[in-house]
């Protein structure tokens, strides 16, 4: 079979089964563009906005576990799917970029739409290519969807000039079956003996605490750690990238740590004897100070990357390898082991965490005049049976979303948690809905970022895409507001979204439903209602408390044991 | 401390930008960095010496490894080990002054590769702290111009870092 480097690409393409691209087409891409109009396999989604391509992939590998693919244009194409393709890296998700590049002999002559595409993404891709001869594509793809997928995975870029893809020259094409990378061998096991000794000290805890990050979505091992969890009885706290492995709903979760999290999952932090850290990296949101960090605890880590072992934190028991196999490890370990666990001590220690928890410290009074936000999500929690796809974008209402929606699967919450981008919500929600076409799909969003890629909304209504938006409109960024009233002394600087627009009419002018809702009592019928309209993509403009704040919180360097509890409160 | 790094890393281009774009990024010292493809073309080896304290070159390892391209590295620093820098260094050597300059040359065992009616080349091999030494006692003000390639390490013993 003799293909052109263009039809090459969608042969690629085809051979790692991908479904969606969600591209935008520029002179780069000409060539590949015109062999994706000659094939029905691989359905392009024609987004508004390269940032949104990225969103969109990432939304869909978040959700469904398989890789995501945008193709985007050079220059500027390229710089605009930079902020995706970082999100993507921050949370290690699986994405294959195709960037278009102006033809080899013009690279670095400035030509037109010339960026150095491999040298900008380079900090924030696990890898990229930049692809010099047409004969060199196929293995390139093989590669680039092996690394983006294996190990601890994360965005692979694909640099292609444009007449790598000419459609006058065609070569024998064939896939390779097989990749081997001598420099790239991700770990496949845990060490025996650390396992074994992470058991043993996981039996003799008195105080013990399991925290669990992203990492257990990511190689979908929920499944053992509920198993683990349950049989040994332990408390487990999640980070944000971690809810929905556990059960959100179960007695044994503490709910989220860190800067918001609840009260019994810090202090049972603060207190601990046996940190059990299971793909969580230890990010600053959720240790706080260092210096502060776990006072008393032996620390077993487990983690797929070596290098996120002692980076932050000093751990005792590193475990390297990938969460699902380590936790079957430990499975086998444990009923090997004669030991039993410390049954008293455990005992004392739980009824200590529900005197923490007996602070109820996420309770928030709901009035009958103004809706707040944590009320918005609990309707929304209730009214979907706490069953969508959540996505959010970055602020206030992701704090909210993520403590009071109780997410009781995997992949259900899909947020940027490491880069924090605003903007990320409605295009990665278009990628949930293109992964599950029948599931609820809601977006959970503010005034401020769903203006950041609001020209999606066009996207949506191209492919029918019936998203439920629920902006919760407090007219602020939010979480700017909160930090300037505790830091700055109330001095709101430029975080007052001036000149909002009607966006139920612009929902409507993108050929949407807008619903403006303003009053508690409303709240519950009018989403039953966006629900019920299962074609349709429906705009909640929700109307809420502009001083709410988001409570527990931590201030950034400050220890577990240390949080603002509610308005007025002193450090607890 | 004072680190130095082996890496034996694919010979693509790209690949030392990784390197020093790593450094970079996460703020850790380069102090030097030397590169050449080895026996087999498809290998470049580096040697890169950094300094931080024992958290940071861990760090540094690790971040290391985690390269694409990257596929062997050894801290040379973990055990014994051989480190030669060359220099090359023009020295003023004007009538009268010549054959003090030839005496430092031969008490470090350097070689002179070329000489004007008013110059000398000296070439040095050493460990980095001889060719400082060199440095300072020729004085500053006879130095026209010096250049170093860095240190290159080897481990000491039968092993090799190979494939």
């Amino acid at each position: 079979m003799e293909l052109s480097g263009a039809e090459i690409v969608i042969q690629c393409l085809k051979e790692e089964g991908v479904e969606y691209v969600f591209g935008y087409p520029g002179g780069a891409v000409l060539h590949i563009y015109d062999a994706l109009f000659k094939q029905n396999d691989i359905q392009h989604i024609l987004v508004r906005h390269e940032q949104g391509a990225t969103h969109a992939a990432d939304g869909y590998a978040r959700s469904c576990g398989k890789p995501g693919v945008a193709l985007v244009t050079s220059g500027p194409g390229a710089t605009n799917a930079v902020t995706g393709i970082a999100t993507a890296y921050m949370d290690s998700i699986p994405m294959v970029v195709l960037t278009g590049q102006v033809p080899s002999p013009f690279i670095g002559s400035d030509a037109f739409q010339e960026v150095d595409t491999v040298g900008i993404t380079r900090p924030c891709v696990k890898h990229n290519f930049l692809i010099k001869n047409v004969r060199d594509i196929a293995s390139t793809f093989r590669k680039a969807f092996y690394l983006a997928t294996s190990g601890r995975p994360g965005p692979v870029v694909i640099d292609i000039p444009k007449d790598i893809t000419d459609p006058n020259i065609k070569i024998p094409f064939s896939y390779p079956k097989k990749i081997k990378m001598r420099s790239y061998n991700p770990v496949a096991k845990g060490h025996l003996g650390q396992i074994k000794r992470a058991i043993d000290l996981m039996l003799q805890a008195e105080r013990p605490v399991i925290y669990t990050g992203g990492g257990v979505v990511l190689d979908n091992a929920d499944k053992q750690l509920v198993e683990l969890v349950r049989t040994l009885g332990f408390p487990i706290t999640s980070t944000l990238m971690g809810l929905g492995a556990y059960p959100g709903t179960d007695k044994q979760f503490l709910g989220m740590l860190g800067m918001h999290g609840t009260y019994e999952a810090n202090m049972a932090m603060h207190e601990t004897d046996t940190l059990i850290a299971i793909g969580a990296r230890f990010d600053d949101r959720v240790t706080g100070q260092v210096a502060q960090f776990c006072p008393n605890a032996t620390i077993i880590h487990i983690d797929i990357d070596p290098s996120s072992i002692s980076k932050n934190v000093r751990v005792d028991v590193p475990i390297v390898g990938p969460v699902s196999s380590v936790l079957d490890d430990m499975l086998l370990v444990l009923k090997e082991n004669k030991q039993s666990l410390k049954s008293e001590a455990l005992a004392k220690w739980w009824k200590q965490i529900e005197v923490w928890r007996s602070k109820q410290c996420l309770k928030y009074q709901q009035g009958s005049d103004i809706i707040k936000p944590q009320f918005a999500v609990e309707t929304l929690y209730r009214v979907t049976g706490g069953d969508a796809f959540v996505a959010s974008d970055v602020g206030q209402h992701q704090m909210f979303a993520a403590q009071f929606y109780r997410f009781n699967k995997p992949r259900r919450w899909i947020n940027s948690g490491g880069l924090g981008t605003m903007g990320f919500g409605l295009p990665a929600g278009m990628g949930i809905q293109m992964a599950y076409p029948d599931a609820s799909v809601a977006v959970v969003t503010g005034e401020a970022s769903i203006q950041m890629c609001i020209q999606e909304l066009a996207t949506c209504k191209q492919y029918h895409l019936p998203l439920k938006i629920m902006l919760l409109n407090n007219g602020y960024m939010g979480m700017v507001r909160q930090w300037q009233e505790f830091f700055y002394e109330g001095r709101y600087s430029h975080s007052y979204v001036d000149s909002l627009p009607d966006f139920v009419k612009l929902a409507e002018s993108y050929g949407h439903v807008g619903m403006k809702i303003e009053q508690p009592n409303d709240l519950e019928a009018a989403m039953q209602e966006a629900f019920a309209m299962r074609d349709r993509l429906v705009f909640m403009d929700v109307v809420v408390d502009p001083t709410e704040n988001v409570y527990p919180m931590i201030e950034a360097g400050k220890g577990h044991h240390e949080m603002y509890m509610s308005p007025g409160s002193e450090l607890v | 401390m004072r680190h130095i790094i082996s890496i034996l890393m694919e010979n693509e281009s790209g690949a030392l930008s990784r390197v020093a774009g790593l450094f970079s990024a996460r703020g850790y010292n380069i102090e030097s960095l030397t590169v050449a493809p080895t026996e087999d073309p498809t290998l470049s080896r580096m040697t890169l010496v950094t300094r931080g304290d024992e958290a940071i070159v861990e760090q540094i390892t690790k971040q290391l490894n985690k390269l694409i391209e990257v596929v062997k590295l050894l801290d040379l620093s973990d055990g014994p080990h051989i480190e030669r820098e060359i220099m090359l260094i023009k020295l003023k050597a004007e009538n009268g002054k010549r054959e003090e300059a030839m005496r430092l040359v031969e008490i470090f065992r350097g070689k002179v590769v070329d000489v004007t009616d008013s110059t000398f080349v000296v070439e040095l091999t050493g460990k980095s702290a001889k060719l400082d030494a060199f440095i300072k006692a020729a004085h500053e003000e006879s130095v026209v111009e010096v250049v170093r390639s860095g240190p290159l390490g080897i481990a000491r013993g039968a092993k090799g870092l190979r494939l």
